[in-house]
């Protein structure tokens, strides 16, 4: 019964969501008030009916309801519940869903939050909103519908894929459906206005925080993943230039870029157009993202379950979301021309290069997840890119875009003049080229010259951030949030660069076979390979091997890497053992049993690895920080005197 | 120098710079693609003898064989019409196991294909596309298993 009442719930949020697009586009262009009052109730109509939906599911799965198809798929009665509740979005049809709530999630945010704004162009906005939420419910509902019974229903259930149990899994998927998502919310405001054939700088200050705090998830949601496939998957390892991640990858890149135009755009009115088309290329990577790994088109090592049908929805929705805002863009761009010029080393120049950078790094990306679909779709032979394609153009762009934000942090608006800075750029460079050879080649010996660049270019923006807010701490000015974002988001990315850059060139890696009680050299240190002995868990049993790292022959720490085999889906799977430092991590995974006595294993030391994610979540703080500042809830007051004349005179 | 001069100076710095880009990208490119081949294109001679390339199908039943206590390992792989002996020495994925798929990368050395990577799915019904779609080319003989190139 509660199944079907999620189903009927979901089915109502569709035809609230073609109301909300009906009301909030024809109403908006009709002006008429009657019709755009409409949008906010059937936004809130909509908000409930899915999160109905969503309980109703989740009741589903806590209560074990194994006549649920869904729930029979990818739950099992020995699943502990918090991962009953996170098997939700273990597979596709319940991603669905959790994406279609997160997207009502947002609208409704934008509905309560954007009161202050201008009638019609609110209206519009959440009219594209409507547009999305349609596609989405739509597509759950006719191609994967989550609450399908299964009759009779099974005894028990086949159990959630044992790599998804796991509990940064567990919260990857909605924060990075959080992100995915909000570049809606961006995509919308870019549509908007178009249709009302107006952008100015308020329209950037109204967008800019929601695209930030989108970015914000973003970040940290391709964080978790990468985080989790390095102690779960039992590589070791950040990334792998997947498919899969690289779907994220692209979004987030483009996201990137336009967080910067839409800095231009608000501060000098320039870019606009530029900035449109970057806010429907986010969304629609975004939107790419999930064809790609939910179409089941890609060749990769985790793309799960895929159907060809839901692919061809999605590739459908894609042309008419991206195929609709280009048309738009090609009748209306002309009208949105930026008048105000600027020098090449103006601060609005760096913005440029920093946009053309991150464009290039969308490209160099974007070629290699899809090529080997064109070649596929062309007839062509079957190819796939090796990493090795990225990790010889990407670090590259990489190196140059983080010195232009070290140079381009000293520019001002408008006009050139960076000699003014001369002293700060040539302390932070000096900085930069003398610390990062002392900490490469001091600390970690010769390695990769790439990675001494990166290195010193990531010493040498971190010190060029601080410049500004100390100064500015000094001489006792205020500080606003924007100011303390932005220096730790570049921060982060210092330091992420630092990372990767030790990462590539100083890691150890060893794959060897070893009997108890036998060593393998890593370095400085030594890994003693010391038992074995069977293991049991909840719904698993394995084995757990027991390895003592050894510096100049005293034990520092002692690691316990795991086999396991999950019972119901009869299926392995290695738990790394990992010990993280300050400067390092010390990574042991078990392999197999080879025979002999001996056992296969993965022995690794790398240096700075959780400093990659440490990164990503400062860079996530510095943009949560900056989306918050003040001048945004001001803008949001002054809109709302400007537009109610009989309050003006009160504020 | 005027400002004509100038500016066809810079244009012509754009053009030799983005040939320039182009063409190491290209290169860079081309360098890393890695062409798929099955079993029976590789008996029929289509694969690169001096090229890394990408070896897709499935893992003859019974044919593992591993030399205890090390990490070297000697397989057949299949698309029922054709087979091929693979060697190996390194860990092996969770899920590679006897009639499952799986994507190796290496190169020929006579007749072994020598893999230094082998990538298997977290899906025990997967099944490489390529070797799904070569058995949907030509049914194999009634004993093996139906295709299934899906997940569930």
């Amino acid at each position: 019964m509660i199944p079907e009442l999620g189903h009927f719930a979901l089915i109502l949020a569709l035809v609230l969501t073609a109301a909300q697009a009906v009301f909030g586009l024809v109403g908006a262009h009709r002006n008429d008030p009657r019709w755009q009052a409409a949008v906010r109730p059937a936004i809130a109509g909509q908000f409930v009916l899915t999160t109905t939906a969503m309980a109703a599911l989740i009741w589903a799965f806590v209560n074990f309801d194994f006549s649920v198809l869904y729930v029979a798929s990818n739950s099992n009665s020995a699943l502990p519940t918090f991962y009953r509740v996170a098997a939700l979005w273990g597979a596709h049809e319940g991603s669905l869903l959790l994406w279609a709530w997160i997207l009502s999630l947002w609208t409704l945010a934008v509905a309560i939050f954007s009161r202050n704004l201008p009638v019609t162009f609110a209206s519009r906005v959440m009219g594209v909103l409507g547009i999305v939420s349609f596609g989405f419910l739509l597509f759950a509902l006719v191609t994967s519908n989550p609450f399908e019974r299964i009759i009779p229903a099974p005894a028990d259930g086949r159990d959630l894929n044992p790599v998804l149990q796991d509990p940064a899994l567990a919260i990857h998927p909605p924060l990075l459906y959080t992100g995915y998502v909000g570049f809606a919310v961006a995509y919308a405001f870019a549509c908007a206005a178009m249709l009302e054939g107006k952008l100015d700088q308020t329209w950037a200050r109204w967008t800019r925080p929601w695209t930030t705090f989108a970015w914000c998830f973003l970040s940290i949601g391709i964080a978790l993943g990468s985080w989790w496939a390095y102690y779960e998957l039992g590589w070791g390892g950040y990334w792998f230039w997947d498919p899969v991640e690289n779907a994220s990858f692209m979004p987030w890149l483009a996201g990137t870029a336009l967080i910067h135009s839409l800095a231009v755009t608000e501060k000098r009115g320039l870019f606009k157009s530029w900035t449109l088309l970057l806010a429907i290329l986010a969304f629609s990577l975004s939107l790419l993202g999930t064809f790609l790994v939910r179409s089941g088109v890609l060749v990769s090592v985790h793309s799960f379950a895929a159907d060809p049908a839901r692919g061809k929805f999605i590739l459908w929705s894609l042309i008419v979301m991206i195929g609709g805002a280009l048309t738009l863009y090609s009748v209306r761009a002309r009208t949105l021309k930026s008048n105000a010029g600027f020098e090449g080393t103006s601060r609005d120049a760096f913005l440029l290069y920093n946009n053309i950078l991150l464009v290039l790094a969308t490209i160099v990306v974007f070629i290699g997840t899809l090529a080997p679909l064109v070649n596929d779709a062309l007839g062509l032979s079957t190819i796939s890119v090796g990493s090795g394609w990225f990790t010889l153009s990407f670090p590259w762009i990489a190196i140059a875009l983080v010195a232009l934000v070290a140079i381009g942090i000293h520019a001002h608006w408008k006009r050139g003049r960076l000699g003014d800075s001369r002293n700060r750029l040539l302390i932070g460079l000096a900085a930069g080229v003398v610390l990062g050879a002392i900490v490469f080649y001091g600390a970690y010996g010769p390695g990769k010259l790439l990675s001494l660049a990166g290195i010193c270019v990531g010493i040498w923006l971190i010190v060029s951030s601080l410049f500004d807010p100390v100064d500015r701490w000094r001489r006792k000015l205020t500080l606003s949030r924007a100011v303390i974002g932005m220096t730790l988001a570049h921060i982060g990315l210092g330091i992420g660069v630092i990372a990767i850059s030790t990462v590539e060139s100083h890691t150890i890696e060893r794959d060897v076979a070893l009997a108890p009680g036998e060593v393998v050299a890593m370095g400085s240190y030594a890994y003693r390979f010391d038992k074995i002995e069977p293991v049991e868990g909840p719904n698993y049993d394995g084995v757990r091997a027991e390895v003592t790292v050894l510096r100049d022959g005293r034990p520092v720490t002692v690691l316990h890497p795991e086999k396991r085999n999950y019972w119901v889906q009869r299926s392995t799977m290695t738990e790394a053992g990992i010990e993280a430092r300050w400067n390092m991590d010390l990574f042991v995974a078990l392999g197999e049993d080879l025979g002999a006595g001996r056992w296969s294993v993965r022995a690794q030391m790398r240096p700075l690895i959780h400093y990659v994610w440490f990164a990503a979540f400062l860079m996530a703080l510095g943009g949560a920080l900056a989306a918050s500042d003040k001048r945004y809830r001001q803008a949001a007051r002054a809109t709302e005197a400007a537009t109610a004349p009989n309050q003006a005179g009160a504020s | 120098m005027t400002a004509r001069q100038k500016r066809m100076l810079l244009v012509a710095g754009i053009v030799v710079g983005v040939s320039l880009a182009v063409l190491l990208v290209t290169k860079g490119f081309m360098g890393n693609v890695m062409y798929s081949y099955n079993p029976t294109e590789i008996a029929e001679g289509k694969a690169p003898p001096d090229r890394r390339f990408r070896l897709a199908g499935m893992v003859e039943k019974g044919s593992i064989d591993k030399t205890p206590g090390t990490l070297d390992v000697k397989f057949l792989v299949t698309d029922y019409r054709h087979t091929l002996h693979v060697k190996y020495s390194g860990i092996l994925p969770d899920l590679f196991r006897d009639g499952q798929g799986v994507i190796a990368h290496g190169r020929m050395h006579g007749d072994t294909f020598v893999a230094d990577e082998i990538l298997a799915k977290h899906d025990e019904k997967y099944m490489p596309p390529e070797v799904a779609k070569a058995l949907k080319d030509n049914p194999p003989p009634p004993n093996v298993p139906s295709v299934n190139s899906r997940g569930t």
